[in-house]
């Protein structure tokens, strides 16, 4: 480091007296660590900013999105990029010629529109660069660049923003960007990006007889007061405040049923399980109670432990399971056992 | 009523009750007065007329009869090798809003705020907020990357880092996103889940500013980008004015590592600034002359304003505080004096007051401060209040180091509308019915 850099820094950290000076500390401390090489700086070095730097060169057409989408992206997202039930959805309509031209989405303004992706994101490089390094939700930085370009190109033109025969790449990305239906909607003009920003809303510093309406405007009905759970139960059962009872409390003794065996929830949430799978109904895969019943007291013990272990596909939908090889023999039989009520 | 016109102490008077032990209380409910029950309902009120005269109160049997516990050889030590709360504390965990997000791995827990005490957050206890699950990371196989425009990209291990000068700094951390379950309307029942992803920690690790001199990083930079290696590989752009001043590349947490679901074995501290900024599992830091529009800060934590423009790269936590205890969901016993507790917090500085309004926020009385009051830390503070039975709304009010006041709720709505998500830090409402029950109201 040149001697003008280690005197500037040290100017800077003591003008805003920050943690540390490059004086502060002896010249041994700036042997530690090495340079990395080039390999690893480009291995690690994934980013897409907002000018395009950091994209791979590559292509991908919208057909081929489509076909990838509906085999790795759908069963969350919806064919079409509408779905709400996993995630928000990321294409829904609500955007106008006219937005496209102003590059503004004058429907961020109503609140009865729900807000999609297309319609919040300023910045096409956002969507390459997060699809890249975290989708798919269970298998992220699987897609090669050419598969990325293709799922973007997909996305837009879901969003109308190129037609079906476009074909996204490193060359024509930047003249997409300039079609982004909300690319002129984001703002800097606030005071929340420095600590010396300036504030937008500041308190009264009234301290007696001030003039506030005090009415009650709004509270929880009592119907959903146990919405999250008997409150009661959510603090210490002494002291000054124990907390309200919103359970409601039932004298009557319930006729006992053959229970359901308990599901091993600690084991699920452990080894990733309930990311993709739910007690009941769909996620990503299938919920358990559709598997408990379709192999309800049959002999498929190692069956089940092989898809565990080896992941695969095709028995409920094209949506790949992958292998689970990290769940230890003992945690895979107690899942089995449970599924198929033999424990 | 004007709160100055409420007496400073008070006199303590349970209700009849309150004599009564929960025992016979239930015993009476379950099978009605018999023989002995009433003689000891007789003795009961008679102690307790007695008591309220001034005299005598009845004996207290877990006085006068040892406790099982006082009469038996303890555990040995390490029993638990690493400590565990009492069996009487289960109800203090970290829990998630129903119906908040679909999945488990993209959610939220928040921290138990109602229960705890002081301004350091247990770590067991700190709220989780993860994008893509958490993962639990082989130290040995972690590695630091500082790469971008720096004289040098370097690669640090864990054992390097280590060996570097270190700092512990005490600072908060809350999501950009606490209290947005409350822009339009009261939504959640408990300050577990309108504040409840806040916590306070002591943090240890390398200065953020000491690694970026070792990289001989470009002085004109104004932004730093941060990634995680988990699998979101999460990243944010930081403001290179924070990162030169007081962040810390941490690997301590109040004495010990990280916890995994607190990133670690490396996460990013940014005093002041929003947690997902704080990046976990931190893998490399890219030194950069433009913000970087990461999925978290061009699609996420936007904060979008009634004309439909969207704040970006809100990263500030401004002054904010609440009541904890009495708070929604809690039950006030008795009349008579109880110490109103809470936390105030500033990303911008140092907490300097904090006061406290009994009817919703006509009149206010100053809390006291418990020390250390440091910056961009929680502040814990105390206000003496005798309860007269009354309907009442609590609130409280932090002033920050730079003047600034927490606003109202109906001051921020007017001006960034309800819809923004993010950054919500106006005063907080508690309703104390007649009753003793407390509630989460807003207010005109």
């Amino acid at each position: 480091m040149s001697s003008w850099a280690r005197w500037s820094a040290l100017f800077i950290a003591c003008f805003f007296g920050s943690l540390a000076a490059a004086g502060d500390y002896p010249e041994a401390v700036f042997d530690i660590g090495r340079a990395a090489t080039a390999e690893e700086v480009s291995a690690w070095d994934i980013d897409v900013r907002p000018d395009f730097k950091g994209l791979p060169a590559g292509s991908g057409s919208v057909e081929d999105g489509e076909t990838l989408w509906l085999e790795k992206c759908a069963l969350c997202h919806g064919d079409f990029g509408d779905s709400n039930e996993v995630f928000s959805p990321i294409v829904l309509g609500n955007v106008t010629e006219e937005d496209m031209a102003t590059g503004r989405v004058a429907s961020l303004t109503d609140p009865a529109v729900v807000r999609t992706t297309l319609m919040k994101v300023a910045t096409l490089s956002t969507l390459w660069d997060y699809i890249n390094r975290a989708m798919p939700w269970n298998a992220p930085k699987s897609l090669s660049p050419d598969e990325v370009y293709a799922l973007v190109a997909y996305l837009l033109q879901l969003g109308y923003i190129v037609d079906y025969d476009f074909v996204l790449s490193d060359e024509n990305i930047a003249d997409v960007q300039a079609l982004m239906p909300n690319r002129n909607g984001m703002t800097m003009d606030h005071g929340l990006w420095s600590v010396g920003g300036e504030p937008d809303v500041v308190g009264s510093a009234c301290t007696r007889d001030c003039d506030v309406d005090t009415t009650v405007t709004s509270f929880i009905p009592d119907y959903a007061m146990n919405a999250h759970g008997n409150l009661k139960d959510q603090v210490r059962d002494y002291g000054p405040f124990p907390g309200v009872q919103t359970a409601p409390v039932s004298s009557a003794v319930v006729e006992s049923q053959p229970a359901e065996p308990a599901a091993p929830e600690a084991v699920l949430m452990a080894n990733g399980c309930s990311g993709c799978h739910r007690l009941e109904g769909a996620l990503v895969g299938p919920g358990f109670d559709a598997i408990r019943e379709r192999y309800r007291g049959q002999d498929v013990a190692d069956y089940l432990t092989d898809k565990i272990k080896n992941g695969g596909s095709g028995a409920w939908g094209s949506m790949p399971m992958p292998p689970m090889a990290q769940v230890d023999d003992s945690a895979v039989a107690e899942l089995v056992g449970w599924l198929l009520e033999t424990n | 009523m004007s709160s100055d016109e409420l007496p400073h102490q008070g006199v303590l008077r349970p209700a009849p009750e309150s004599f009564l032990s929960g025992e016979l209380i239930s015993a009476i409910s379950r099978d009605g007065v018999d023989h002995h029950r009433r003689g000891l309902l007789r003795g009961a009120f008679g102690a307790a007329v007695a008591a309220m005269a001034g005299s005598a109160v009845a004996s207290d049997p877990d006085i006068l009869t040892p406790p099982e516990w006082s009469r038996t050889l303890g555990k040995p030590v390490a029993t638990n090798p690493y400590g565990l709360p009492s069996i009487h504390e289960q109800n203090i965990i970290r829990r998630q809003s129903p119906g908040l997000t679909q999945t488990d791995q993209a959610s939220v827990a928040f921290t138990p705020l109602q229960s705890m005490f002081g301004m350091i957050t247990p770590s067991g206890l700190h709220f989780e907020r993860h994008h893509q699950g958490w993962v639990d990371i082989d130290p040995r196989r972690h590695r630091l990357m500082i790469n971008g425009l720096v004289d040098t990209p370097l690669v640090f291990t864990m054992e390097e880092l280590m060996r570097m000068p270190s700092v512990s700094r005490m600072h908060f951390l809350e999501c950009g996103a606490n209290t947005a379950l409350e822009w339009g309307n009261s939504a959640v029942p408990t300050v577990q889940y309108t504040h409840g992803m806040l916590s306070g920690s002591e943090w240890t690790g390398v200065p953020l500013s000491l690694l970026l001199e070792r990289a001989g990083y470009d002085r004109r930079a104004q932004f730093l980008l941060a990634e995680g290696a988990d699998g979101s590989s999460m990243t944010r752009t930081i403001n290179m004015e924070n990162a030169l001043d007081d962040a810390i590349v941490a690997y301590g947490q109040n004495g010990e590592m990280l916890r995994p679901e607190q990133g670690y074995p490396l996460r990013l501290v940014v005093p002041g600034v929003q947690g997902v900024s704080w990046v976990k599992w931190l893998r490399r830091l890219e030194v950069g002359d433009m913000p970087y529009a990461a999925k978290d800060e061009a699609s996420h934590y936007v904060d979008l304003m009634p004309d439909g423009s969207q704040r970006q790269y809100t990263a500030i936590q401004e002054a904010k505080s609440v009541i904890t205890a009495p708070s929604a969901g809690q039950k006030l016993q008795t009349k008579g004096y109880y110490c109103i507790t809470g936390l105030a917090w500033s990303g911008r500085g140092t907490v300097t007051k904090v006061e406290v309004s009994v009817d919703g926020g006509r009149n206010w009385r100053e809390a006291r401060l418990e020390g250390p009051v440091l910056p961009k830390m929680l502040t814990r503070f105390n206000f003496d209040w005798v309860w007269q039975g009354d309907a009442a709304l609590l609130q409280s009010r932090v002033h920050d180091s730079t003047g600034y006041i927490q606003p109202q709720r109906a001051a921020l709505v007017a001006v960034r509308g309800t819809r923004s998500i993010y950054h919500n830090n106006a005063i907080q409402t508690w309703r104390i019915a007649p009753s003793g029950e407390v509630d989460n109201v807003q207010l005109g």
